[in-house]
This record gives C-alpha cells, sequence and structure tokens, in this order.
C-alpha cells in the first residue's frame, strides 16, 4: 500500500513549550485514522504542525507527505499538494464570500499541478452539488466566509471545502465539536462520501461519538505528545467505557 | 493677444526673476500679490476672476497653516514653490520608455495599465504631457449632442464665464481654510462640467490629472454643476512617477446639486507615497465639498486613497435640499511612512435629509491613518438620519489607526447611528487562506479586498478592478 503520511519521531514546541515528544505514525493512502486523546494531550497541534502553521518549531524527527518532505513545504505547498486541514475553530473572513475563497482555493490548487483555471459553470455546478449534500442553502456561497455562520455551519462549511478540494489527507481537527446530532450525521455523511481509495483520512477527536459514524480503520491514541496505543476501531469504544486514564498515566 | 506679448507685459510687470523660458513656461518660486496677477493675466482671465484671486490671496495672507490632523511634515516654505508651469516641450523628459525608470514600469504592469497609457503616464515627451495645463478632453461630440459642457477650466473661463461668476466659490469660499485660499488665488487648471436640466449625462467622465514638474505646485480647481434633475458620474483618477521632491498639492473640488440631481464623484488617488524610508512623496491637501442645493437632490463620493506621503481630505456634504442624499465611500490606505488623515463632513440643513459613511482605513508598515468625521444635524433638518460605519485594519504591529467622529445634533426627531471597529489582519485569516492554497500575497489581498468590499461595491465597474490592483500593489509585502 502507498504510504500518504509517515511520521517518525517527531519533537515540536511552540513558544518554547514542547507539544510532541516523539511521535510516530503511519497512514497508508486511502485508510481512515482516528487519533483520540484527553484535552492538552497535543491533538490540535499535531494537525496544525503538519499544515505548516508558523508557531511550531519541530526540533526533530521527520515527517513525508506521499514521499515528500512535508516540513520544509510552505504552508500553501503543503494545501496545493493536497493536504487539507479541517479546523477546529474556522475563522470568520468578512466581505469575502465563501465561493470567492472555494474558486481561489480551487484555481491555486490547478495552478500547481499545471492546470487551467476551472470552468465557472462547472465550478458552480460542482459546488452545488456538494451544498445540497451537505445540507446547506445556497445562500451560504454569497456569505461572507464564516461570516456569522453557527458553529455548526462553520463545522458543515469545512467539509464542503473538503469535498469540493479533493484532497489527498484530509486532517479534520475537532469535526464533532458543537455539533448537534443531526448536524453531526451530516458530517459523517459528507466525509464517508469522501472515503475513497485516493484519499487519506485522519479525524482528531476527544469523543468516540464521531467514530460511530465514521468507521476507522486504525485508532490511536495520543498522550503527553505521542501516540501511546494504536488499534481498530474497538480501541474507541474500549476508550468510551473506560476513559482515558488507564492508558495514560504514565507519560 | 499672442504669446509673446504676452510674455513682454508680464515681463514688464514684474521685472526682477521673472523668466520666461520659452520651453517650459514657468514663473520663478515665490508668491506674492504680481504672481497672482501673472497668473491670471497669463490665462487671459475676466476681471471678476483677477478680484476673485485677489481677494483670495489677501485673506491667504492673514491666515495660518492649520495643523490639528494628525499629520507630521517639514514646514513648507510657500516661496519656494513656482505657481506656475504650462508644459510646451520638455527637454527633460524621457524620449521613449526604455528611458523611464523600470521601477515605475513595473508598477504600472501590475496595475494593468494599457501599454500606450504608460508612456504618458510616465511623462515620456512624444505624448500630450500636462502638468497644470488639463489633457484634452474626450468625447467632447457626443457630449456636445447631449448639451453637456466637460472641459478644462481654463476653457471654460473663455466660453461660459456667467457659469463660473454664478457659481465659482459659492460651495467653498475663498476663505474656507488655509489650502482653499491658496488655490483660489493660484489655481491654474482643472475641470468644469455642466449638466443642464433633465440630462442623464451619456458618459462616465473621467480625467487623469498627474503631477509632472518638479518642484510645482498644483493647485487643481474642479467645478461640477448638475443642473435641475440632471445626473453625472464623474471619474478622478491618478497617478504619478517616482520623484525626489515634496510637492505640494492642493486641490479645490465643488460639487453643486439642484433640485432632484444627482452627482457621483469617483476617485482612485495614488500618487508618490515616497519610498520605504518615507522619503519624497506628495503633500496632498484637498477641499472636496458638495452642495445638494435642492429637493431630492444627491451627492455621492466615493474614493480609493492609495498614494501621497500625506493625505488631508475630508469630500463632505451639505444637505439643503429637503430630502437631499449625500454619501461618503472611503477606503484609504497608508503603508511604510504614509499619513493620511481623511474622512468627511455631513451638514444636514434641510428636512428628512439622509447622509451614509462608510469610511475603511488601513494602515500598514510604519503608517498612520486616521479617519475625521462629522456629522451635524440643523434644527432646521426635522427627521434627518446619518448612519456611519468606520472600520480600521491593521497589517504588522507598527501602524497605527486614529477614529475622531464627532456628532452634533440639534433637534429631537433625527436618527444617528454610528459603527466602528478596529482589527488586526489576523495571524489566523492568513493561515486559513494559506492551508486553501493561497499564498500570503494573495490571501493578503483577499483578505483587504473583502474588507473593503461594500466601497469597491460603489465604484463604477472599470474603476472597482483598478483599485483592487492598485491596492495589492500598494500593500506588497507588507505581510509575510
Amino acid at each position: 500500500m502507498t504510504t500518504c503520511l509517515q511520521i517518525d519521531n517527531l519533537h515540536a514546541t511552540v513558544n518554547g513549550k514542547p507539544v510532541l515528544n516523539g511521535l510516530s505514525l503511519h497512514v497508508g493512502l486511502g485508510e481512515v485514522h482516528a487519533i483520540m486523546g484527553p484535552n492538552g494531550a497535543g491533538k490540535s497541534s499535531l494537525s496544525q504542525l503538519l499544515a505548516g502553521k508558523p508557531d511550531y518549531t519541530v526540533t526533530s524527527g521527520s515527517a513525508t507527505f506521499m514521499g515528500e518532505d512535508l516540513l520544509n513545504l510552505s504552508i500553501e505547498e503543503r494545501a496545493c499538494r493536497g493536504l487539507f486541514l479541517g479546523f477546529q475553530y474556522p475563522i470568520e473572513i468578512p466581505g469575502v464570500s465563501n465561493i470567492y475563497l472555494l474558486k481561489a482555493a480551487v484555481n491555486a490548487r490547478r495552478k500547481q499541478q499545471g492546470l487551467p483555471e476551472v470552468d465557472a459553470f462547472d465550478f458552480l455546478n460542482l459546488v452545488k452539488a456538494h451544498t445540497e449534500a451537505m445540507k446547506m442553502n445556497d445562500s451560504f456561497l454569497n456569505r461572507g466566509v464564516n461570516e456569522g455562520f453557527s458553529g455548526g455551519e462553520k463545522k458543515r462549511n469545512e467539509i464542503l471545502q473538503m469535498l469540493v478540494l479533493e484532497p489527498t489527507l484530509a486532517l479534520l481537527d475537532e469535526t464533532d465539536s458543537g455539533l448537534d446530532i443531526d448536524a453531526l450525521k451530516v458530517v459523517a455523511q459528507g466525509v464517508n462520501s469522501a472515503r475513497s481509495p485516493q484519499r487519506s483520512i485522519v479525524l482528531v477527536t476527544h469523543y468516540q461519538r464521531l467514530l460511530d459514524y465514521i468507521v476507522p480503520d486504525h485508532v490511536h491514541v495520543l498522550a503527553h505528545g505521542k501516540i501511546v496505543h494504536s488499534g481498530d476501531a474497538s480501541v474507541a469504544r474500549e476508550l468510551e467505557a473506560k476513559g482515558y486514564d488507564w492508558i495514560t498515566e504514565t507519560p | 493677444m499672442t504669446d509673446h506679448t504676452l510674455d513682454s507685459v508680464i515681463a514688464k510687470r514684474y521685472e526682477h526673476g521673472f523668466i520666461t523660458d520659452i520651453e517650459s513656461d514657468t514663473l520663478p518660486p515665490g508668491l506674492d500679490e504680481q504672481v497672482v496677477r501673472a497668473i491670471s493675466l497669463k490665462k487671459n482671465e475676466p476681471q471678476f476672476l483677477l478680484e476673485f484671486r485677489l481677494k483670495a490671496f489677501r485673506q491667504w495672507q492673514t491666515m495660518r497653516e492649520p495643523h490639528w490632523a494628525a499629520v507630521d511634515y517639514a514646514p513648507i516654505d510657500y516661496q519656494a514653490i513656482s505657481y506656475y508651469s504650462a508644459p510646451k516641450t520638455k527637454k527633460d523628459a524621457p524620449k521613449s520608455l526604455e528611458e523611464v525608470d523600470p521601477k515605475l514600469l513595473a508598477t504600472y504592469e501590475k496595475l494593468g495599465v494599457p501599454l500606450h497609457e504608460r508612456a504618458r503616464l510616465a511623462g515620456v515627451a512624444v505624448d500630450a504631457v500636462f502638468d497644470s495645463v488639463s489633457v484634452a478632453t474626450t468625447f467632447k461630440d457626443r457630449l456636445a449632442k447631449a448639451g453637456v459642457l466637460f472641459c478644462p477650466f481654463s476653457e471654460a473661463v473663455k466660453s461660459h464665464p456667467e457659469l463660473l461668476e454664478r457659481y465659482l466659490g459659492s460651495v467653498v469660499p475663498i476663505g474656507d481654510n488655509f489650502y482653499a485660499a491658496l488655490n483660489s488665488a493660484v489655481f491654474t487648471d482643472g475641470s468644469f462640467v455642466y449638466i443642464p436640466k433633465g440630462v442623464r449625462c451619456p458618459m462616465e467622465l473621467s480625467t487623469y490629472f498627474r503631477i509632472n514638474a518638479a518642484n510645482t505646485g498644483q493647485f487643481e480647481r474642479t467645478l461640477i454643476i448638475a443642473d435641475e434633475g440632471a445626473t453625472v458620474s464623474y471619474l478622478e483618477g491618478c497617478t504619478a512617477p517616482m520623484r525626489d521632491e515634496n510637492q505640494l498639492h492642493a486641490a479645490v473640488v465643488e460639487l453643486i446639486a439642484e433640485q432632484d440631481s444627482s452627482i457621483k464623484y469617483s476617485t482612485v488617488q495614488n500618487w508618490y507615497p515616497g519610498d520605504e524610508n518615507g522619503v519624497g512623496g506628495i503633500y496632498n491637501f484637498v477641499t472636496k465639498r458638495g452642495e445638494c442645493r435642492g429637493a431630492r437632490s444627491k451627492i455621492s463620493w466615493t474614493q480609493v486613497e492609495t498614494g501621497s506621503a500625506i493625505t488631508w481630505k475630508y469630500p463632505s456634504c451639505v444637505l439643503k435640499g429637503d430630502d437631499s442624499v449625500g454619501e461618503f465611500y472611503s477606503v484609504a490606505v497608508a503603508n511604510h511612512h504614509q499619513q493620511a488623515d481623511t474622512g468627511t463632513k455631513m451638514i444636514h440643513l434641510g428636512k428628512r435629509t439622509k447622509s451614509t459613511i462608510v469610511s475603511k482605513g488601513i494602515a500598514a508598515g510604519k503608517a498612520s491613518q486616521s479617519y475625521r468625521g462629522l456629522v451635524t444635524i440643523a434644527k432646521s433638518a426635522a427627521g434627518a438620519r446619518n448612519f456611519t460605519q468606520c472600520d480600521s485594519l491593521l497589517m504588522g504591529d507598527q501602524a497605527a489607526a486614529h477614529t475622531y467622529p464627532v456628532v452634533e445634533v440639534k433637534n429631537t426627531s433625527s436618527i444617528i447611528e454610528h459603527e466602528a471597529s478596529t482589527s488586526k489582519i489576523g495571524e489566523d485569516q492568513l493561515f486559513y487562506c494559506q492551508q486553501r492554497g493561497l499564498s500570503a500575497e494573495d490571501a493578503t489581498n483577499l483578505i483587504v479586498n473583502g474588507f473593503c468590499k461594500n466601497v469597491f461595491n460603489e465604484l463604477p465597474m472599470e474603476f472597482a478592478v483598478e483599485a483592487q490592483n492598485l491596492l495589492a500593489v500598494t500593500l506588497e509585502g507588507s505581510v509575510g
């Protein structure tokens, strides 16, 4: 199986404070992984670091994405190569319409691939199909990016972007937080529809709830900045029953 | 009178130091009553205009340069400025685009200025380059058919002195402020527009002003009159070549809207702002004011201010007519060491008058950006309404934004709304856009354009595109 993401013994700090302490992870292309862990374990740090957020300093270790050294790429290079981060707290960009940002994103990626800009008509049709699937009103597209969106709308919008951008690796950071059960189902459906042998998905979550709807191939427990336990989907249920303490007590 | 005899007359009156260089026809630096007379004479003006100038000059002499604005600059020596410069041929002008500063050409390239325009903008000698004398105005025939007058100010002096005598200085009185008085005394040219009763101007009127000769103050005068039921949209666009000297610019623009008429005045201002270290750049002290004289008239100012080292500018509306409407939409950008103090005044006099103010200030680098606004609702303005929104966007941690709104309400039936915000271009916003594949530069432009959106929406289409490009060029390198 092709390796999508390979992380070896990664150490990283933010403001001089260690957040990752020798994390290793292998994600094969087409797999769905869930990374679970208590608050403050480094879950969000991991996804933001992989996306290239400048606040993080890698002190040692390596990470490759589709065989390429990920850590030397700029934020936008990572994105254009197919790495997508679904944000835990999607930011508002007033005055910039959702559809405008989406189109700019699609075209940035196409430019990197040496393709011409997307046809406006095709693009609109594609987006509308996904908007429907995410049970979003078309008016979303013309609203400012996340401007005045509810928590649930923001998360659905992240998944919409993922569907349109068709990434090779989707890191979904706490996509389930702040969702009611109906919204959770819609989001899960969206993610499931994106499952493909050509795409890997890494779900970062605190709760097992999401994994009732998106069944992962592998589940990892992250604590104290590294993976302390890995297994199949049953690990999630075990965590739900027993909590995190049994697995994370000693660093 | 031929140029030759004119010159000899002026030379006689003004023996000391008046050099008539045939090539550039420039008055030597300095300002006194003789200079004012010389300008009027050179332009062959009627008596009333000379008197207008002299009165303004005398008043100016009693006035002091205002220093209440939040701008800081070295004292201006008004005697070191030449007050008249009519271009003929330029000895030192570049002969072709190859001789033009490549940095300047690169800017034109980024702005998407058409090739044939670049030579003119860069001051290449082959084309009609102008200083204080207005560029030949276009589409004259079509306008003439509609009865629209659109011509250089100096031409209007000759063809329609009665309109000038009636309207000139009626909105901005000669003693209005220091710079307006100076302009009234020494203005050399500008634009004149008159739209007759019931006429909808068949096209957008546009003009390019630019500053060309070194050390020449620019004192343009613009007068736009929309008669009853008339409609006009006027575009003013500016670019400037790279220059080292600080140049003073003090224009006056007067708009008059009679009953049921509407004037839309759009500006994209991109004068040389000085280099990264704040050296050089234009000083822009402008008085712009419109008067809604008749009932249901409307005046709308839209401006995108990206240039000049110093901007001091407050396009305003006097809402005299009942149910008249005033609007002010502004994007002001200051980068590097630029200082911009800009805003508006809305003076409500008539009943049920309405005004809208949307001001977007952007400060980057070490720049300072101020909004200064005054909304006055007189006792007579029963049922008046004002909506003000002023937002500031900061880029980096050395830029400054200030807001000075003043509201005076003298009746109880009026409604005033004021919204204000200051935000910093967020690392998180940039990260979000970059994560979607945009470069830091593109992400910045996207965020800034979003911030300015409801002002750009007010611009005529082609101007809006130009404005977006301009913003991108202005803010280049300010993030990332």
